[in-house]
């Protein structure tokens, strides 16, 4: 059966001086679901995410946490995690988790919070002697320190390693697996594709696409990608039946039917070694929705 | 209560940690008493006496003292306030000259006693002996209140507004507004934070500094305690008020030096202000350093209890309750 919505977002507008941030954005998140929200800068999402976590104002429209305006029930009961956060200087791990810990009425058990988090290593490191991947665990240690049943995380994994994304992932899924829910804004397509069970696409302060990753996929897409370097493939080899992808690098045919495509391309003399085929992704779909790279 | 404590701990820790800064603190006020304490060990070379005359010229045709050489002879206006120096030892003898001719000394001055010596040996009939008491106050006396006052000044518009301006720069105020925290529980924090270490560290240097320099208070230590503490309270809520919207430090620090200057320059702490512009003596009014510093120099060297300050204590009442006021409604955890 459905989760009922834990947050709804009616209409939302922001808008600043010279710019319209958020341009009448709906939608609603269901309780214990992974919502992400995805855009290129600019796009408006952490414009949104700020005035649903409170600590901006929309200049029109709601947000509701539990049928109710947020207020002192939300900040009690959520989590939050900005992409970047300063932390006080000469704290350790631990002093830092006890002074958030603090500050809510009710909370997690810290032990239990450290454990998943991994930061067991670290209590008595000096905040400013963590590394990018050791910081993030411990930010997002701070947003789970009151027991939140929203954990709002901004790009958690921006300018992290691979290997310490992929970890922060599984902590991510953790997460996930206690029912929490989850706000998640990312670049990385692979990140909202492997978590989230919905995506909403931001462009210019709208909202263009929202679905699960599958179903938008489906929804836009029935073919794959057939590549090939741009090299093997001869210049009036563009004359085919197919829609074409052409880059300094690659050579690329958007094709539902492969067994044809590469029929033709054999045809054509074309040599195959080096061909690549995959479904297409959230890249492809925000490029086909809004004509430009995700991370432009 | 539990999320103001929370705060409050982890500021103090982050105080205490930072060894530089709380060095700092610590070592300029001692650093500045010791030196200046030597500096002006040697000072006032001659014997002073102060005139009350109606004549513009002190000559020996007006008496023969005026040909004692080594004796420095200015002119006083207000025999009040003469006396009181006289007091002080800020002057060795007070000769009156006008209708009902008088000298007085202090007796618990030498130069007071050889002075006397010196005017029985030119002329002293017709002058009537008045005498007063007090011990003498010397230059580093009256400066260890400045530069204790100072400290507490800096310490408490930097270490507090500063701080605030940078935890709003780098996010942190940001991240604690994404909490139940509220802004009053916070800025009540950071004045308590701060209060609690100025007021320890001043009592430490106030303690270690009288007695190298021997300087004694007439009034109570606690009535003493209780002004610095106001004092130390209104700049606190200063420092709360400039940093309520600002955020680049850079900013901050140019207000923050805008009005550090001035107080360290008319609130007293280097000389007094008396018998300076009138415009400059009423604009220093308006500074908490200044209603400090007057309140804390009537306690120490002239006994004063909290009635006798009590317009200092209201000013800085008054002061502080407005610096807090708007400073609270000024204040932003962000700025767009």
């Amino acid at each position: 059966m459905s989760q009922p919505a834990i947050i709804e977002v009616h209409n939302l507008v922001k808008q600043f001086p010279k710019v319209r941030a958020v341009d009448g954005v709906s939608f609603s998140v269901r309780a214990g679901a992974c919502f992400g929200l995805l855009g290129p800068n600019g796009a408006g999402k952490t414009t949104t995410v700020e005035i649903m976590e409170g600590i901006d104002t929309p200049t029109s429209g709601d947000v509701l946490y539990r049928g109710k305006p947020i207020g002192r029930k939300f900040q009690e009961e959520a989590g939050i995690q900005f992409q970047t956060t300063a932390l006080q200087d000469f704290l350790t791990v631990r002093e830092t988790l006890r002074l958030f810990r603090g500050l809510y009425a009710r909370g997690a058990d810290l032990d239990e919070v450290i454990r998943v988090c991994s930061l067991e290593q670290l209590l008595d490191r000096n905040n400013r002697k963590l590394s990018g991947g050791q910081r993030q665990r411990l930010l997002l240690a701070l947003a789970l320190v009151n027991d939140p049943k929203v954990v709002f995380l901004d790009e958690p994994t921006t300018g992290l390693d691979p290997q310490a994304r992929r970890n922060f992932w599984e902590l991510i899924r953790a997460i996930k697996a206690r029912q929490t829910t989850v706000v998640l804004t990312t670049h990385y397509m692979e990140e909202a594709y492997l978590l989230c069970d919905v995506i909403a696409i931001m462009d210019h302060g709208r909202i263009i696409a929202e679905g699960s990753p599958e179903s938008l996929l489906k929804e836009h897409f029935d073919e794959v990608i057939i590549s090939l370097p741009r090299e093997d493939v001869p210049a009036e080899i563009s004359e085919i039946p197919f829609t074409v992808f052409t880059s300094e690098e690659w050579f690329e045919i958007s094709t539902a039917d492969v067994k044809g495509a590469i029929a033709i391309l054999m045809e054509r003399g074309v040599p195959l070694n080096r061909i690549r085929i995959r479904p297409r992704n959230l890249e492809d779909l925000f490029l086909e929705l809004t004509g430009k790279e995700l991370r432009a | 209560m539990k999320r103001f404590l929370a705060v409050l701990h982890a500021r103090n820790l982050e105080f205490v940690r930072d060894k530089g800064s709380m060095g700092w603190n610590l070592l300029l006020p001692i650093l500045l008493v010791f030196g200046l304490a030597t500096v002006f060990s040697y000072d006032r070379p001659m014997y002073q006496v102060g005139v009350l005359a109606d004549d513009s010229e002190f000559t020996a045709d007006l008496h023969p003292f005026f040909e004692t050489r080594y004796v420095d002879f200015f002119r006083v206006e207000d025999e009040q306030d003469a006396i009181r120096k006289l007091s002080r030892h800020q002057m060795d003898m007070l000769l009156d000259l006008r209708g009902d001719k008088r000298y007085w000394i202090n007796t618990d001055s030498p130069n007071g006693y050889i002075l006397e010596r010196l005017l029985m040996q030119t002329d002293a009939s017709g002058l009537r002996q008045e005498t007063v008491t007090g011990q003498r106050i010397r230059y580093v006396d009256w400066l260890l209140p400045g530069i204790l006052g100072m400290n507490m000044m800096f310490s408490c518009l930097f270490g507090v507004g500063y701080v605030i301006v940078r935890y709003r720069k780098n996010g942190f105020l940001k991240r604690l507004h994404a909490t139940p925290l509220r802004a009053i529980e916070f800025i009540g924090a950071q004045l308590t934070s701060r209060l609690i270490l100025i007021m320890m560290i001043t009592t430490f240097v106030y303690i270690g500094t009288t007695y190298f320099v021997g300087l004694r208070a007439e009034g109570s230590h606690v009535t003493l305690f209780l002004v610095a503490t106001l004092g130390a309270v209104s700049m606190i809520a200063l420092g709360l008020l400039i940093a309520a919207r600002v955020h680049s430090e850079e900013l901050a620090g140019g207000i923050l030096n805008m009005i550090t200057w001035p107080m360290m320059l008319l609130s007293g702490v280097w000389f007094s202000m008396e018998g300076k512009n009138p415009l400059m003596q009423a604009a220093s009014k308006f500074l908490p350093l200044t209603q400090t510093l007057d309140a804390v120099r009537a306690v120490i060297f002239d006994g004063a209890t909290l009635s006798d300050i009590s317009s200092h204590i209201y000013a800085l009442a008054g002061m502080t309750t407005v610096f807090l006021v708007l400073g609270a409604w000024l204040f932003r955890w962000r700025l767009d």
